[in-house]
């Protein structure tokens, strides 16, 4: 169980009124939690930016900056808006009431604040936060932060928008024969340095993992957040892609272990990005012809002997100066007619 | 006005939640920073500063009803809602009055808290 649970919660408690101050921070900390104390708005949000806390006990007419103000920065700011607020006042008229809610504010107490009603509503903040933290979690452990975050800033739905960007698959080859001549534990070690070379490179270029199955990924340039040159930005991800297997590889044969190989498939334009599954299980991806054509492609880099291979999309989309080979149409699998696939030609 | 200063029963639950040590601090600390707060109602309405004669009546509204000082809470809720006008007006006769009343609250709590 957390520390929270327990009792012993970090709270902050904000009044310009200092009988008012020591009294609600008397309350709390009888209730076995620590507590610190603000003077204003202002030291507030100082005082939380500097330190985590788990609860805001919230005061609302102040000098220099009031409650309403501290409410709006809390919501504003992406670090503190899941810190809950109690709005303890004695603020007249129900509109104020109501403003505070709307802003965000957990629940309100009237002051003088009922000692037991208090025990209860700080009880009830602590887990919410307690719950909300956890899924925080969860989510960071299994999403791309960028997705994270865009879930926390948009919410969650199913159902997808139209975007343009690029989809990068990446596969190793080989993997089941190499799963075969080693012990499990030496797999998976080497796909986690794997995934952790491969995640550094894409993140590195703007671009968010979007699945990872096995020994294969896809990754995303161009959502949840908009990036200008995608193209650039996906075939810049694959060749140092390229360049941090072939050093791995050489660290790998120095200690007497097997190289592996990747093949990449790059393809731009329209897609489908959003959550899809259910309510209870889903993922942030992309659907459309430009995702199925970039794994098609990635298939095909055994069959060309090339490491990474692009659409004629991405090749036109590319800004920066890239050496590319044209292959000629080609017919890759679950496509009618056949397209022009280019080879990015990697330094070796 | 037959009811008391300073209301038994809000006060119980004050020493009762906050401990009777812990109470007495809280009035030593009301007593110190009241005289100011006075000051400050005076000065924001010579200044014409609605805002801080508002917040300060407010903020001894909201200590008055913590100690159970009722009239005196009901003269500050009264100026945080009626603002400066009213007083104007009454060529600053409503804050005498606070003032007044403060003094009898002030002598009611320290009654309370020196048994």
């Amino acid at each position: 169980m957390t520390e929270i649970l327990r009792g012993a919660a970090r709270l902050l408690v904000v009044d310009d009124n200092k009988v008012n101050r020591l009294l609600l921070a008397r309350s709390l900390e009888s209730m076995g939690h620590r507590v610190a104390m603000a003077e204003n708005g202002r030291v507030a949000l100082a005082t939380l930016r500097q330190d985590g806390y788990d609860l805001v006990l919230l005061d609302i007419e102040m000098p220099e900056m009031d409650g309403f103000q501290v409410l709006e920065q809390i919501r504003g700011d992406l670090q503190l808006r899941d810190v809950p607020v109690l709005v303890t006042s004695s603020v007249e008229g129900l509109d104020n009431v109501v403003r505070c809610v709307e802003l965000g504010a957990e629940d309100y107490l009237p002051k003088p604040v009922n000692a037991v009603l208090l025990k209860a509503r700080v009880g009830a903040c602590l887990e919410k936060k307690r719950l909300r933290d956890q899924q925080k979690e969860l989510v960071r452990r299994f999403a791309a932060p960028e997705v994270a975050q865009d879930l926390q800033s948009s919410g969650f739905a199913l159902g997808g928008k139209r975007v343009q960007g690029s989809v990068l698959f990446s596969d190793i080859r080989g993997f089941t024969s190499l799963a075969e001549t080693q012990p499990p534990e030496e797999t998976i070690e080497l796909l986690n340095t794997y995934y952790t070379l491969m995640f550094d490179a894409i993140g590195g270029h703007g671009g968010i993992v979007s699945q990872i199955a096995g020994d294969g990924l896809m990754a995303i340039f161009g959502a949840p957040l908009p990036l200008p040159h995608h193209c650039d930005a996906a075939v810049h991800t694959a060749l140092e892609m390229i360049e941090l297997i072939r050093l791995f590889g050489a660290e790998q044969a120095a200690a007497g272990k097997p190289a592996i190989r990747i093949g990449i498939g790059i393809a731009s334009g329209d897609m489908v990005a959003g959550y899809t599954g259910t309510n209870e299980r889903a993922t942030y991806t992309c659907i459309g012809d430009t995702v199925n054509l970039a794994s098609r492609l990635e298939q095909h880099t055994k069959e060309a002997g090339r490491s990474i291979l692009i659409d004629a999309a991405t090749r036109a989309g590319l800004r920066d100066p890239v050496a590319v080979e044209g292959l000629g149409a080609v017919a890759v699998r679950g496509k009618v007619q056949a397209v022009d696939v280019f080879a990015v030609v990697s330094e070796q | 006005m037959s009811s008391p200063t300073i209301d038994r029963a809000t006060f119980a639950d004050l020493e009762q939640t906050a401990g009777p040590e812990f109470a007495v601090e809280l009035v030593d600390t009301f007593l110190a920073e009241a005289p100011a707060m006075l000051a400050d109602l005076r000065r924001a309405l010579a200044a014409g500063d609605a805002d801080a004669f508002r917040r300060t009546a407010h903020s001894l509204k909201s200590n008055g009803n913590t100690f159970g000082a009722q009239a005196f809470a009901a003269m500050a809720r009264g100026l945080e809602l009626g603002g400066m006008a009213p007083v104007q007006t009454a060529a600053g006769k409503p804050l005498d009055a606070l003032d007044a009343e403060y003094a009898r609250v002030a002598s009611a709590l320290t009654e309370l808290t020196r048994d």
